[in-house]
């Protein structure tokens, strides 16, 4: 079967009590076993329930993996893989990842006795120089973010099993619909299930895949002590948004790349980061990386100061000014003042997010009515 | 109504069903302040079943209409309010009025409508569950209802008298997809002064428009497309404020509402209905044309294919065919045309239609099973019919599946 028929179909089977179409949401919070000592398949929620496993299923099958794990949030399925280190180990992570990743690495990783150090993902010599001996872990995002760079996933999969790391893939922008890592040799891959994967901006999750069984299980062992597990009706919400995944991305992307194509030609617009231009520096490795399309993340430079691109994002009727990404309606943010706020200044001088530096996620609107907004908020802010 | 700052105002034109550039951010915009209450991106859901007031004063300025608010659930809720708005924005319509089912809808709308002493002509092939409301327990009430042959004008204008006062189609009609002349339909009932009332819910506001013909009321059940992933149940009656009252002050004393939690669930489905639609016209001429062209297949219904006695009514009306797709196999009793179905791994087999799920029936069985040979015969059911509601699955997939169904 087909992607778009998988994402309706595998882990949304007709309930077999009522023939429903769409499987029950399961509320319970404990489930009534066969006998002292003797467990059936679900005992306690936070070990796993109808629901929360309906979802994981159809999010390792869209992404080709052992098994998932979903959580309440995506920064809870991002702490659940670094547990799965130990106090000595060093962890080498891109040097454009979300904020909220830069934070739980840099002041509450660090608290355990894990290092951190950051690299650009997009030149391999200098990535492979910067694995240390007691590196575990590499934490990439198939596409960076706010600088949208592009890693070379098989490539760096080809380090990183010779050196006996896991590599660990963000794969919250480009979603299974454009990338599969573990198809490329990742070992885990995490969404913050909260973007594209609901879609709709209407509940947080997280999602860990695991290439095998055996470390599925090490991270199933974090999760169930750990417990920051999604509710049933989140992954109601979930399963239902991924049904129209597809759809959704692949639409998103299209307008996004006409948005590209029309920011580049705009007179107040210094730079655009998007893979699908041929003048981005991952474009090459983009093409061939991922499916058919580039995502519908894209961020651009205007010629202004912090408070001109501040006006910018102020100024769209549109686009939400907000931060979060991935669902139908299309938001606007300042990096540096929100979703990279939590960078160190220095690091976020010394990694190329300036203050000029415009985040847009596309959502499903009609594209010339989304450069009509934007036209109208960066001439607001930018004279020429 | 709480519609303010809402997205662009479209054209639209009567001569062909243009649908606006916009339609997409419609869809994810319309009805829905830019600002919410909490300041959250999404509308909260507000199961409230009562609304307080600050002040003895306040409930009289309520009463005295000096303030729009909310008053008792069963009057209107604020998730009303703004799936009504982007309904009406959707059909084109200055309001819509949202009910806990598609019958309820009717209902409420027949209700509000009809007198003791008035008539209704029905075009026949129009569904059978609102024929039956008006024939069985509208007539208790002193209500005539009239059928005539779908799309037969000369029939409907024959059975039309100073006591007709709606005049009922489906476009398409369900499951013989057979489109109505909109405009004829509207010219009939102006001519003799009498409201007209379409069922549009298989082409959905995607397709048709039939406000912008003219029709004074557009009924949906939402359930359908307009939720989309077979997990609510809501109907919908389209039109203007002034005709609409009416019908909204009666709901309010009937109660057939719908839930905030459902309303939500319909606004989060809307916000993908324009997607959705574009991939239910694609996979339902796809599946049309594959079976028009399969062996086994003696017919095939479907607006969107020449050989439909109707196709150049749709391809003037609608600006696709929707998902719906009906078909007779070649040579099959009912018991292997049941075997078809059967073997389908990807379809499933159920009543509605118009989710991302496909579904598959077979209409002897699923809606005529206890009616006479004859009386299907009347209906034009035949024993190897089935109706597929293709949903938005990977098209190939479902032809491989069919192909293995029928190829077995």
């Amino acid at each position: 079967m087909k992607f778009r028929t998988r994402a309706i179909h595998i882990g949304s089977e007709p309930d077999p009590a009522t023939g429903a179409v769409v499987p029950p949401i399961h509320v319970a919070s404990t489930f009534i076993q066969p006998g002292a000592g003797e467990w059936g398949r679900f005992d306690y929620s936070r070990s796993g329930s109808p629901t929360r496993s309906n979802v994981e299923r159809t999010i390792a099958n869209l992404e080709n993996g052992a098994g998932a794990l979903a959580f309440a949030s995506g920064m809870a399925a991002t702490h659940c893989a670094v547990m799965h280190l130990r106090s000595g180990d060093h962890i080498l992570a891109g040097s454009d990842v979300y904020g909220g990743t830069y934070r739980l690495l840099h002041k509450i990783a660090n608290r355990s006795g894990i290092d951190v150090t950051l690299s650009a993902v997009d030149n391999l010599e200098n990535l492979e120089a910067a694995i240390r001996p007691n590196t575990k872990m590499l934490w990439i995002e198939s596409i960076g973010n706010p600088l949208m760079s592009i890693p070379d996933i098989e490539k760096i999969a080809h380090i990183t099993r010779r050196l006996g790391i896991l590599l660990a893939v963000d794969n919250t922008f480009a979603t299974p619909v454009l990338v599969r890592p573990i198809e490329l040799g990742a070992d885990i891959v995490m969404h913050s299930a909260t973007k594209y994967l609901g879609g709709h901006s209407d509940c947080l999750a997280g999602a860990l895949v695991a290439s095998n069984e055996k470390l599925l299980s090490e991270l199933y062992f974090v999760q169930n002590a750990t417990g920051g597990v999604l509710s049933p009706f989140d992954s109601f919400l979930i399963a239902r948004g991924i049904k129209t995944l597809e759809l959704r991305v692949r639409e998103q992307s299209r307008t996004a790349m006409a948005i590209a194509e029309w920011l580049t030609q705009h007179n107040c617009v210094t730079r655009v980061l998007y893979p699908g231009l041929e003048s981005h520096p991952g474009y090459a490795i983009a093409a061939k990386q991922m499916d058919g399309a580039f995502g519908a993340m894209i961020s651009f430079e205007i010629d202004g100061d912090f408070q001109a691109t501040k006006q910018v994002c102020q100024s769209t009727e549109l686009f939400g000014l907000a931060v979060s990404l991935g669902a139908v309606e299309s938001l606007i943010e300042q990096p540096a003042s929100m979703s990279h706020a939590s960078y160190d200044a220095a690091d976020r001088s010394r990694f190329g997010i300036r203050d000029s530096l415009i985040r847009i996620s596309v959502g499903l609107e009609d594209v010339d009515d989304l450069t009509a907004d934007l036209d109208q908020a960066i001439r607001s802010a930018v004279k020429r | 109504m709480s519609s303010q700052n809402t997205i662009m105002e479209y054209e639209s034109s009567t001569e062909r069903p243009q649908i606006s550039t916009g339609l997409s951010t419609q869809c994810v915009h319309a009805g829905e302040a830019r600002q919410k209450a909490g300041n959250a991106i999404t509308d909260a859901i507000v199961c409230s079943s009562t609304y307080t007031f600050e002040s003895t004063q306040s409930v009289i300025d309520f009463i005295e209409q000096k303030q729009n608010r909310e008053e008792y659930g069963r009057y209107g809720s604020p998730n009303e309010k703004v799936v009504e708005a982007k309904l009406a924005a959707l059909d084109n319509a200055e309001e819509s009025v949202v009910f806990a089912s598609g019958m309820a809808a009717a209902i409420g709308l027949f209700m509000a409508k009809l007198s003791a002493g008035d008539e209704i002509v029905f075009f026949d092939q129009c569904y059978h569950r609102s024929r039956e409301f008006c024939s069985k327990h509208l007539s208790r009430f002193g209500v005539v209802t009239r059928e005539v042959p779908t799309g037969d004008f000369e029939a409907m204008e024959a059975a039309i008298n100073s006591r007709t006062k709606l005049l009922v189609s489906e476009s398409p009609t369900n499951p013989h997809l057979t489109t109505i002349d909109l405009e004829q339909f509207v010219a009939l009932g102006k001519a003799h002064e009498v409201e007209t009332l379409i069922d549009a819910t298989l082409a959905s506001p995607f397709n048709i428009r039939p406000i912008e013909y003219g029709v004074d009321y557009v009924w949906h059940s939402a359930t359908k497309y307009l939720g989309g992933h077979n997990d609510l149940l809501a109907g919908s009656v389209a039109g203007s404020k002034e005709k609409l009252e009416s019908i909204r002050n009666l709901r309010g004393i009937m109660g057939g509402i719908s839930s905030a939690h459902n309303l939500y669930l319909l606004e989060r489905g809307l916000k993908t209905f324009a997607l959705r639609m574009a991939r239910h016209n694609e996979n339902g001429q796809a599946i049309a044309e594959f079976l028009e062209n399969h062996p086994r297949i003696e017919r095939v219904y479907y607006p969107g294919l020449a050989s439909h006695p109707t196709h150049h009514v749709a391809k003037r009306t609608m600006r696709g065919f929707g998902g719906l797709v009906t078909f007779l196999v070649k040579d099959a009793d009912w018991i292997e045309t049941g075997k078809v179905i059967d073997r389908c791994k990807l379809a499933r087999i159920g009543p509605s239609l118009g989710g991302v799920e496909s579904l598959i029936e077979q209409p002897l069985v699923m809606s005529y099973f206890n009616y006479l040979p004859e009386q299907r015969a009347q209906f034009g059911i035949p024993d190897n019919m089935i109706r597929m509601s293709c949903g938005i699955e990977d098209t190939q997939d479902l032809i491989d599946d069919l192909t293995q169904a029928l190829d077995s």
